[in-house]
C-alpha cells in the first residue's frame, strides 16, 4: 500500500531522518512510535507532501509520489490529520466536512457563481455525504456549531470525519489520542478499528502505548531518526533495543 | 444560505424602489458612487474576507478598467459595451499573470507587493501622457447606450450601476455559499489543512485574485462611462486604502457588509463637507474604533450592539 525507502531528511546541519525504510500493508493499522525527537512527525510531513525529503522515495500503491504536493496526494486517496487539530475555525462543523468533499466534486468558480443546475445537485450530494461522515464519527448533533467553539475531543473527531470525506484508501493520523481523556481515547480506538473495517489503511504516530498495543497490527519504532525495530506489538514489547531506547541503556 | 437569498431579494427591491423614495436629486448622484464602491468592496472582500489574502493595489485594477474603457472608446472609437469586456479580459489576464508569483507571498509581504503594483499602475496613468492624458486626465468618454437610450442622467445611471452591483452581489453570495467559497474560507483558516483535503490553494488564490480584479475592472469601466472624465487622482494609493476600510468596517467575509461599508464611506464625506481636509482623520479614527470595538464590522457589530441594548432594557424592566 505504502512503501517508504531510504528516507533521509537534513535540516541545516541536523539529520532528522536517516535512511528510513518500511512497508505498510493494505488494510492494516500500523503504529509509528518512538521517543520525542525520533523524527515521527517529520516522517509524516514527508509522506503527506508537506516537506520535501532530502533523499529517498515514497511509493503509494506502487506509484512514486515523492515530492507530490498534499492536494495531489488527496486525489490519490491519501489524507492525514494533525497533532494540533487544524480545523477551519470560522466554519460550521458540517461545512468543515463538506470541504473534505472537494476532490469528490468539480463545480468551478463560474458554475458556482451562476448556480448552474449541476452545481446545485452536487451541493446537495456533498451535504448528504458529509452528514453521513458526521454520523459515522458520532458528532452529527453538532453539525451546525461553529468548529472553533468545539471542545478538543470533538474537534479531533471532526478532523477525522473531514479526512474520511476525502474518500481515502489510506489515512495518516498524527497523535490522534493527544489531549484526549481516557474515555475519549477508548472511543477513538473503536473508531479507528471501524475505519479499518471500511478497508482503509491506517497509519498513526502515537505516544499512548496502551492504545498502540491495543489496536495496531504492526509497529515501526523510530529512534534518533533511524528505524530501530519493526514487528507485531508483541515482538516490539519484547525487543531489547526498544526497551533500551525507551528506558535507557545500562551500558 | 436561504436567509442570504431572501435578504438579497428584499435588498434588491429596496434598491430598485429608492429613486421613487428619494425623488431623484443630488442624492442619486451619490448613490451611483455607492453602487460602484459596493462592487469594488465586494470584489476586495472575496479576496480579503473569504480567501484571507490582502491587496493594497485594488485601486489600480479599478483604474485600469476605467482607463482601458476610456482609451478604447475615445482614441479607438470602440463601442462602450465592447470596450468593457475587452478591458475586463485584459485586466483579468494581467491579474492572473501577476497573481501566480505574488500570491506565493503571505501577510505583510503580500501587502507590500500589491502596494507596489498599485503604485506602478498609478505612475503609468500619470506618465503615459500620449495614451492617458497624464495628470490632466482623459475626457470625452462616451456614455453607455442601450436600445437608443443614453445613460446620461443620475437616475438612469443609478439603475445601470445598481443592476451591475446587484448582479455582482448575487454572484458573490452564490459563490460564498458554494464548494469554491468553502474552499476559500478553508484556505483562510488553515491553508495546510485545506491542501491536505485536496484544495489546490495556490491555484484557488490566483483564481479569486483574478475574479476580484475583473469585477474591479468592470466597476472601473462603468465609472468611466458614467463620469465621462477620469484622472489618475481617483485611482491612487489613498483609494486602495479607502476600499480596504470599506471592507473592514462593513465586515470581512460578508457581502452585505461590503455594501454597508461602501455606503458609509461614500456618504460620510457628504456629511463631512464642513471639516473638509480633515475627513481623512475621521476615516482613521473610524477605522481604529471599529477594529477595537466591532472587529466583525458593522454587519455583525450592529446586531450585537442591538442585542446588548435590548438586553439591558430588558434587565431594567425586570428590576
Amino acid at each position: 500500500m505504502l512503501e517508504v525507502s531510504g528516507i533521509t531528511q537534513i535540516f541545516g546541519g541536523v539529520t532528522a531522518l536517516e535512511a528510513v525504510s518500511f512497508k505498510i500493508a493494505k488494510g492494516e493499522i500500523t503504529g509509528v512510535i518512538g521517543p520525542n525527537g525520533a523524527g515521527k512527525t517529520t516522517l509524516f510531513n514527508i509522506i503527506s507532501g508537506i516537506y520535501r525529503q532530502t533523499s529517498g522515495t515514497v511509493l503509494l500503491e506502487g506509484k512514486d509520489v515523492s515530492g507530490f504536493p498534499p492536494e495531489r496526494l488527496a486525489r490519490l486517496a491519501m489524507v492525514r490529520t494533525f497533532q494540533n487539530i487544524e480545523l477551519f475555525g470560522g466554519m460550521t462543523v458540517l461545512e468543515n466536512v463538506m470541504v473534505g468533499m472537494h476532490t469528490k466534486s468539480s463545480s468551478g468558480l463560474l458554475a458556482c457563481s451562476f448556480k448552474a443546475p449541476w452545481s446545485i445537485s452536487e451541493e446537495r450530494r456533498i451535504r448528504e455525504c458529509a452528514m453521513t461522515w458526521l454520523e459515522f464519527t458520532g458528532i452529527a448533533d453538532l453539525a451546525d456549531q461553529t468548529a472553533g467553539n468545539l471542545p478538543f475531543g470533538k474537534g479531533r473527531l471532526l478532523e477525522i470525519a473531514r479526512a474520511l470525506a476525502v474518500g481515502p484508501r489510506i489515512i495518516l493520523m498524527d497523535e490522534p489520542a493527544a489531549g484526549l481523556n481516557s474515555q475519549e481515547t477508548l472511543a477513538l480506538a473503536g473508531l479507528i478499528k471501524r475505519i479499518r473495517d471500511l478497508d482503509i489503511t491506517v497509519v498513526l504516530v502515537e505516544h499512548d502505548m496502551e492504545l498502540v498495543m491495543d489496536i495496531c497490527d504492526r509497529i515501526v519504532v523510530l529512534n534518533l531518526g533511524k528505524k530501530l525495530a519493526e514487528g507485531t506489538p508483541r515482538e516490539i514489547q519484547e525487543s531489547p533495543e526498544v526497551i533500551a531506547a525507551y528506558l535507557g541503556d545500562d551500558d | 444560505m436561504k436567509k442570504d437569498l431572501l435578504l438579497f431579494i428584499a435588498f434588491a427591491l429596496l434598491v430598485m424602489a429608492a429613486p421613487q423614495l428619494f425623488k431623484g436629486g443630488y442624492l442619486m448622484n451619490v448613490l451611483v458612487f455607492v453602487g460602484i464602491n459596493t462592487m469594488l468592496a465586494v470584489a476586495l472582500n472575496l479576496l480579503l474576507g473569504y480567501a484571507g489574502q490582502i491587496s493594497l493595489g485594488h485601486a489600480g485594477f479599478f483604474g485600469l478598467g476605467a482607463y482601458l474603457s476610456g482609451i478604447l472608446t475615445t482614441t479607438y472609437s470602440m463601442d462602450p459595451w465592447g470596450a468593457m469586456p475587452v478591458a475586463a479580459i485584459i485586466v483579468g489576464s494581467l491579474a492572473g499573470l501577476i497573481g501566480f508569483p505574488i500570491l506565493k507571498l503571505k501577510g505583510h509581504y503580500l501587502a507590500m507587493a500589491t502596494l507596489g503594483l498599485g503604485i506602478i499602475i498609478f505612475i503609468v496613468f500619470n506618465e503615459t501622457v500620449d495614451l492617458t492624458g497624464g495628470p490632466s486626465g482623459l475626457s470625452g468618454i462616451p456614455n453607455l447606450k442601450l436600445a437608443g437610450v443614453s445613460f446620461d442622467s443620475d437616475v438612469k445611471n443609478y439603475y445601470l450601476i445598481w443592476t451591475f452591483a446587484l448582479a455582482v452581489m448575487l454572484f458573490s453570495i452564490n459563490l460564498a455559499n458554494s464548494r469554491v467559497g468553502r474552499a476559500l474560507r478553508a484556505v483562510h483558516d488553515s491553508e495546510v489543512a485545506a491542501q491536505v483535503l485536496g484544495v489546490n490553494a495556490r491555484l484557488l488564490k490566483v483564481q479569486i485574485f483574478t475574479l476580484s480584479a475583473v469585477i474591479s475592472s468592470l466597476a472601473g469601466s462603468l465609472y468611466a462611462h458614467t463620469m465621462t472624465f477620469i484622472s489618475p487622482a481617483s485611482f491612487g494609493f489613498n483609494f486602495s486604502i479607502e476600499l480596504l476600510t470599506m471592507v473592514v468596517i462593513g465586515g470581512l467575509g460578508s457581502i452585505f457588509g461590503s455594501f454597508l461599508g461602501a455606503a458609509l464611506l461614500t456618504l460620510l464625506p457628504e456629511f463631512l463637507r464642513a471639516v473638509n481636509d480633515y475627513d481623512i482623520i475621521v476615516y482613521g479614527a473610524l477605522l481604529m474604533v471599529m477594529v477595537m470595538f466591532m472587529p466583525g464590522g458593522l454587519v455583525r457589530g450592529i446586531p450585537a450592539l442591538y442585542r446588548k441594548i435590548a438586553g439591558q432594557k430588558g434587565e431594567a424592566g425586570n428590576a
